[in-house]
């Protein structure tokens, strides 16, 4: 009886908080038919945000990858001096508010800012542009594919390393052929996470862009600005449209973890 | 590059050949650039003797005061529900369990604007249940529940997965009721996995901005929470005093971080 009122009361919570309000944007999104939602989805400004996004996650996710997997590997096999400090600079992005990152990023490229100065007198752009899209996106998904990569070359230890090295193969060929297999799932699990996060940035990237229509808008700042504008089947389009992307990699990583675990 | 990092960074790295310190080197200094440099400009701008003026401003402590307090009770509902929906995803079995369980990690794909948008169609003006929280504090602990839901179940699961079951047996054997099973052995196994989950929910909902901004109406000394409040600075073109609450919210976010870090070394010691 105890155990049936304990899940009842689980169940009910998620549903309450999780299930029907997800479910719910699905019903509005849809509550007038297919073609305004096609509609609004298809606008220039629409197709700019969403190919905005994509632009900035392909450039943030490699960068975090390249960074992740060779600090990691430093990381786990001791070759980084200064340990903690680094440690605690790649768990910074977890723990700060996006709009604190936002406006660090803001104060430095600004016009008055120690780098910002600098490139007003060469007539350089980050914020309200491009390139500071990028930056508050990489920052903010800095951590994903290191905290990934780490604990798995840390649980395996540089036995096989070692042995290639034995064997004769030089330090490149030791990372393609037996670090990098090694720690692959992780490094998956980490890329789609990070992904994840770099579509989906709004605090961060709210105070770098300055939300200019069809320059520096991307998918989540035209839902906010849809939703300002009244243009509710706008925003719950665009919401539903980002919404889906996350179901998908949440099926991703269901079934990443398990590969993860069981590889 | 390489050299300037090995005269600055001063101790001997393993292999004392510059190619070695290549790759640290390039570590530090992405980092640098990427996360150190810029918090350090914002350390600067908030270091004035504008810096308690600002963050002493009425709207300012409001602002700090209120996310302090929708912090600390996100954190205690969570834990609670949190052990809940750990417990009855490990202990018990019904249809749906495989979907409910991977459904738990949703809110960390979501976009955050999206989450607010998604708690607003249910529970906003429109709402079919008739019940609508929009521009109230309400609101802002829903969406704070919203987005934390993750972090104390994911890491009691593990925990309650690894817990050897025959103890309980052994104890309820002894004529221990499930209450004082669960109080006296199951609970203390999984405090310090419960209190870890609890300090992470705790740092994101002090800075949590992307689901709030919409659903809370950003009321002064009402729903105003720090992010918002330091959003609303920037957009009105105050960086100083966007820049000195900033610091306050970094601060307490490293002070989390701290405590967490040190609370999972000491159980690390213990259990050796």
């Amino acid at each position: 009886m105890s155990k049936q009122l304990l899940r009842f009361t689980a169940l009910g919570y998620l549903t309450l908080l999780l299930l029907a309000p997800v479910g719910m944007i699905a019903y509005r999104t849809f509550a007038h038919g297919l073609s305004p939602v096609w509609h609004a989805l298809t606008t220039p400004s629409a197709l700019h945000a969403v190919y905005l996004s994509l632009a900035v996650t392909a450039i943030a996710v490699p960068l975090n990858i390249v960074f992740g997997v060779g600090t990691g590997v430093l990381l786990a096999r001791r070759r980084m001096p200064a340990g903690g400090l680094v440690n605690l600079l790649v768990n910074l992005p977890f723990a700060m508010s996006p709009v604190v990152i936002g406006l660090a990023l803001f104060v430095l490229y600004g016009r008055t800012g120690w780098i910002g100065s600098w490139l007003a007198a060469h007539s350089l752009q980050v914020l309200f542009s491009f390139p500071g899209l990028v930056l508050a996106t990489a920052f903010v998904s800095l951590p994903f594919v290191i905290r990934e990569v780490v604990p798995v070359l840390e649980e395996l230890g540089d036995d096989q390393e070692q042995a290639a090295a034995t064997l004769g193969a030089n330090s490149r060929q030791t990372f393609w052929r037996i670090t990098l297999p090694s720690i692959r799932w992780a490094l998956v699990y980490g890329v789609v996470l990070s992904a994840a996060r770099a579509l989906g940035e709004y605090g961060a990237v709210s105070i770098v862009s300055g939300n200019i229509v069809g320059q520096t808008q991307t998918l989540p700042l035209l839902v906010e600005e849809r939703f300002r504008d009244f243009d509710s089947t706008g925003a719950y389009s665009t919401g539903f449209l980002l919404a889906l992307i996350s179901l998908l990699i949440l099926a991703a990583m269901t079934l990443l973890s398990r590969r993860k675990e069981h590889p | 590059m390489a050299e300037a990092t090995l005269a600055r960074g001063g101790r001997p790295v393993a292999a004392p050949r510059l190619t070695a310190a290549l790759g640290p080197g390039a570590a530090m200094l992405y980092l640098s650039v990427m996360v150190a440099l810029p918090i350090a400009a914002l350390a600067s701008k908030a270091a004035s003797d504008r810096f308690w003026p600002a963050i002493t401003s009425p709207q300012a402590e409001s602002a700090l005061w209120l996310t302090f307090l929708m912090a600390v009770a996100t954190t205690v509902i969570d834990v609670v529900t949190g052990v809940l929906i750990a417990w009855v995803l490990v202990r018990d079995d019904f249809p749906g369990k495989g979907v409910v369980n991977a459904v738990i990690d949703l809110p960390f794909a979501l976009p955050t604007i999206v989450a607010g948008l998604v708690l607003m169609s249910l529970y906003g003006p429109k709402s079919p249940l008739h019940i609508n929280v929009v521009q109230s504090r309400t609101a802002v602990l829903l969406a704070l529940l919203f987005v934390t839901l993750p972090f104390v179940v994911r890491a009691v699961q593990p925990v309650l997965l690894a817990l050897d079951r025959d103890v309980e047996a052994a104890a309820s054997c002894l004529g221990a009721g499930p209450w004082q099973t669960f109080r006296r052995l199951t609970l203390p196994a999984i405090l310090p996995a419960a209190l870890t989950g609890a300090g992470l929910a705790f740092a994101r909902a002090l800075g949590e901005f992307g689901s709030i901004v919409l659903i809370s109406g950003n009321i002064p000394f009402k729903t105003q929470v720090a992010s918002v409040f330091i959003s609303g600075q920037v957009e009105s073109g105050d960086t100083h005093g966007a820049a000195a609450v900033s610091v306050v919210l970094l601060l307490a976010a490293l002070a989390v971080l701290g405590l967490l870090s040190l609370a999972s070394r000491r159980m690390r010691t213990r259990h050796v």
